[in-house]
């Protein structure tokens, strides 16, 4: 357990040590910096590199893409999970399969068609795209989920007088929460990852994503790479993932109470 | 079956939306007059924007706007393809790599320009052309130097046996010291150091009519120089990973004895902040050659006019201001990113403030530019892919060569 | 229900990969004409494109996709089901735990890869720590493990989360009943959690391997491109097509899906029924093996 944490910190811990230190001694090995430093983070929210919004154009993209996909993923996977029709493999099988296409070749078409249609420099463009890899993962996480549920809790809710979508709503929906939640992080930090969608749709710097910004943070001269500049802004950019992950992880390890299930 | 009928309207829907696209080009011709975008990277990005704020105060009409491109030169790259493909106007005015002229112009992504180029250095000139006409303005420049430590080296090599001669007698009194170090990692900097080797062996890849010569003696000798290096040591192994800024590390830590660098790297060394140990213990030199001065390899990049901008005039007086003298000296006063201009390396006050000048002019103008061909980016993968097999020992030079030059011959028609 | 999500992955995926599929059969860009300048337009090229899917650049990639993919995936699975038996357990500071144990997923990939490398250079920290000179960024069989400590590094979480999720949906009873029935809690594991997870862990191991083979940035972030012993499908399609070979890139990249689409069905087919199937039937099984 310890050897666990320890592989997903210590690495990550090098990466903090990393952006406190001075661009002098980017390259010490000592395990604390010394002396310690906010260059880093000075440069990384320097007026002009526009950090900030960047951050929020993220946080907009990533939560709407997380807010929508879950919207039209979780009625998507209810009906599969529940509801009787022929294809239904033929659209899990569908849902699964266009989500294997290699990135790199989905770029150039979508850009032409975005062009097309007015979209480039807006964020419906980062955030309908990137539905395509978020929507498959919520669709396939939530039907095995919703399966997993007893039948009888929706009986039990209509033969209260709910309707189909009422035993949806006020019984399946909490019980399903910490898949849902779960799904919405996995969601979220994969949107808030995206990289290749957000830097081929976006031109204008007022919309790009902090992780754009940060792959243009360079350094002074052509080739040096400001590494501590660099990780700063990465440990910036996974700071509110952590905070988010901490604040729903109650959700997710929510636990069904044992009264709920019988 | 309801979802079947759906995707085929949307697919019907995004094919004719598509379809509309190329209507573009009908349109109106543009006001060849406007507020402009510069598309440029982020390094020098201060200096750039002195000059863009003093166009824009005299041009309040067509002020320029910069846009920054993505950090690595193969991002920016394709990020300018791709603004071509869809035939944006994101961009007015581009900066683009030396080596990418051919492909640009070939490709009618840029145009043609009709601008003065007298006082700029010629090899620099040369780049910027596509079969003698001229496509993009110089910019920014760059050769190879030599870095060397002037505490344990009285004068630099001017040839690969003196130097190698050098580290014999110096390295045995040194710790943790190798004799020479260059950009060997598989990327566009082993293009730049293996026909830097192989000009400085007195050949060149390309002949001038365009034919691959890499059968030859010179090209041999390069080869072995490097292979040979690597083998004894005289090139540290870990030199294969090395690109620009590893390297500059090395030596900063006093790890190499001489090191194959641009002029950039000489700021960063001179500090004295504690991050270089070798400040006040260095100079760069021309690099050596096999039996004489070597001759570099050109970096450097260009600015070019868009062939999908909106204001073409605006965009052409642009690119004339901001590589006009009085620009390009202003802009050399304030950045240590080497200029094109000949007269930036003759003022004295210049040469007081970056005592390299002298030898990087000398540099600039032996330097020999990298092959011109459109399909630069097979070319270069062709180069890399030998060459980094032949400095590994993957396979030997002459077999390496050879492999070279048929894989070349059908990328250069 | 189902047409929204229909709508959506017609547009940004249906219809790109119909474009890129006709591409494949397509020559374009490679003609000059006399004054130099690219022939315009584009030539039916039948089945040239996929002429490189033979040759050893190709096989070497798709031999090292595999590799990746089966290693990482394996490592992953056993660190997720680790990690997320830990997440579970309720002990003081398991929510700063949870939340160390996301933090790697929660990096981006990019600066992950630039983490990574960093630690692996060959005067970085882990030659410092392992008291090595190894030359981990440089071409060659250390390469491949480097990329395979980060990749697992990076998304083991994720499979953690998943399993996570999984097991909060196993009711008290059912350890309530194994523990009566005196079953130690290495049998408790075998034979009652891990049945009951395998939905979610199927899932979960789905994604990853259709991810996995797909993987591209990390191994071109850290050892950089072109590389033989680390290069992959999708970074060959990369390669081609920044070299504007957009024929040959969507070749490869209909070779790709192809591979991918075999792999998924066949993982779906052999074991749809845990995946899809219902899972009450088996929940009471498991009870009652343990009886």
């Amino acid at each position: 357990m310890i050897g666990i944490a320890l592989y997903c910190l210590v690495p990550f811990y090098w990466m903090v040590v990393s952006s406190f230190r001075r661009t002098a001694d980017i390259y010490d090995k000592s395990p604390f910096p010394s002396p310690w430093s906010l260059e880093s983070y000075e440069a990384v929210f320097a007026a002009d590199m526009g950090f900030g919004q960047s951050l929020v154009n993220s946080l907009v993209v990533a939560g709407v893409t997380t807010a929508v996909t879950l919207l039209v993923g979780t009625l998507a996977a209810y009906a599969l999970a529940r509801l009787e029709f022929r294809a239904k493999n033929v659209v899990l099988a569908l849902v699964i399969a266009v989500s294997m296409f290699p990135g790199a070749l989905l770029i150039v078409p979508l850009l032409k068609l975005f062009t097309a249609i007015g979209w480039i420099n807006t964020y419906q463009a980062m955030i309908v795209p990137s539905m395509s890899f978020a929507l498959p993962l919520t669709i396939w996480n939530l039907t095995t989920f919703f399966r997993q549920l007893p039948y009888e809790l929706e009986q039990a809710a209509m033969i209260d007088g709910c309707t189909a979508f009422a035993a949806f709503r006020r019984v399946m929906v909490p019980l399903a929460a910490p898949g849902i939640f779960t799904t919405a992080i996995l969601a979220f930090i994969a949107t808030w990852n995206e990289f290749i969608i957000a830097v081929t749709m976006i031109n204008d710097q007022a919309r790009q994503t902090a992780t754009v910004r940060i792959a243009q943070f360079t350094g002074a001269a052509k080739f040096d790479t400001p590494f501590g500049t660099q990780m700063a802004a990465g440990v910036l950019v996974t700071i509110p993932l952590v905070l988010l992950v901490l604040f729903f992880q109650r959700r997710i390890v929510a636990g069904l109470t044992a009264g709920a299930l019988k | 079956m309801k979802a079947l009928h759906v995707t085929t309207a949307a697919l019907a829907l995004g094919a004719s939306l598509v379809a509309c696209g190329s209507a573009e080009e009908q349109q109106a011709p543009a006001q060849e007059r406007g507020p402009i975008t510069f598309l440029g990277g982020k390094f020098e990005a201060e200096s750039v924007q002195k000059i863009v704020d003093a166009w824009n105060a005299a041009h309040p009409d067509e002020k320029a706007t910069v846009v920054l491109l993505p950090e690595s030169a193969d991002e920016q790259r394709r990020k300018l393809i791709q603004n071509a493909q869809t035939k944006s106007a994101a961009g007015d005015v581009i900066l683009i790599d030396a080596v990418w002229t051919s492909e640009f112009a070939a490709n009618r992504w840029v145009d043609e320009l009709t601008l003065d180029t007298s006082g700029f250095l010629p090899t620099t000139v040369e780049t910027a052309k596509y079969r003698d006409k001229l496509y993009a303005m110089p910019v920014f420049t760059g050769t190879g130097l030599l870095y060397y430590r002037t505490d344990l080296v009285e004068q630099p090599p001017k040839t690969w046996a003196e130097m190698r001669r050098i580290c014999d007698e110096v390295l045995p009194e040194q710790r943790d010291m190798s004799c020479y170090g260059g950009q060997f990692d598989k990327y566009e900097g082993l293009t730049v150091n293996f026909s830097e080797a192989v000009a400085s062996a007195g050949g060149e890849l390309l002949d001038a009519s365009g034919q691959p010569q890499l059968t030859g003696e010179p090209a041999k000798q390069a080869a072995t120089f490097l292979a040979d290096g690597f083998k004894s040591g005289m090139i540290p192994k870990e030199a294969i990973t090395y690109k620009e800024e590893e390297g500059r590390v090395a030596f900063q830590e006093g790890k190499l004895l001489f090191y194959r660098n641009w002029a950039y790297g000489y700021e960063a060394a001179q500090k004295t902040d504690g991050s270089s140990k070798v400040h006040g213990k260095f100079d760069v030199a021309p690099i050596p050659g096999l039996t004489g001065p070597g001759a570099g390899t050109l970096g450097g990049n260009n600015l070019a006019l868009s062939a999908f901008s909106q204001h073409k005039q605006s965009a052409r007086d642009f690119i004339a201001f901001m590589t006009s003298a009085a620009q390009i000296k202003a802009f050399a006063q304030t950045s240590s990113m080497p200029v094109p201009l000949t007269a930036v390396y003759e003022d004295p006050a210049m040469i007081e403030k970056y005592p390299y000048l002298p030898a990087l002019k000398e540099g600039i103008l032996a330097a020999k530019p990298r092959p011109k061909a459109v399909r630069y980016g097979d070319v270069t993968a062709a180069i890399q892919e030998s060459a980094y097999a032949i400095v590994t020992g993957a396979k030997p030079v002459d077999q390496g060569l050879s492999e070279l030059q048929s894989a070349l011959g059908p990328l250069l028609k | 229900m189902l047409s929204p999500t229909m709508v959506v992955l017609a547009l940004v995926v249906f219809y790109p990969l119909v474009a890129a599929l006709r591409e494949s059969f397509y020559e374009s860009g490679q003609r000059l004409d006399a004054d130099g300048f690219v022939v315009e337009g584009e030539w039916f090229a039948g089945l040239a494109n996929y002429a490189g899917v033979a040759q050893q650049r190709f096989m070497n990639a798709a031999l090292n996709t595999t590799l990746f993919t089966v290693v990482t995936v394996a490592l992953e699975v056993v660190l997720g089901v680790a990690m997320a038996l830990i997440m579970q357990r309720a002990f003081r500071g398991r929510a700063l735990l949870r939340a160390g144990i996301l933090i790697p997923w929660a990096v981006p990939t990019a600066v992950a890869g630039l983490m990574w490398k960093w630690i692996f250079q060959a005067d970085g920290v882990a030659n410092a720590l392992l008291g090595t000179e190894i030359l981990w960024t440089a071409d060659g069989a250390w390469a491949k493990l480097a990329v395979i400590v980060a990749d697992t590094w990076k998304t083991a979480p994720f499979v953690g989360l998943l399993v996570l999720a999984g097991l909060q949906i196993i009711p008290a009873d059912v350890y309530e009943a194994a523990r009566v029935d005196g079953a130690t809690p290495r049998q408790t594991f075998w034979r009652v959690t891990l049945p009951l997870v395998r939905p979610a862990l199927l899932v979960a191991v789905l994604f990853r391997l259709m991810d996995a083979l797909r993987v591209f940035d990390l191994p071109y972030v850290l050892v950089g491109p072109r590389k033989q012993s680390v290069e992959t499908l999708s970074g060959l399609i990369w390669d081609e097509a920044t070299r504007v070979h957009y024929g040959p890139a969507s070749a490869y990249g209909t070779a790709l899906f192809g591979y991918i689409a075999v792999i998924a069905f066949v993982f779906v087919k052999l074991l749809g029924a845990d995946l899809l199937g219902d899972v009450r039937a088996r929940r009471r099984e498991g009870s009652a093996r343990v009886a």
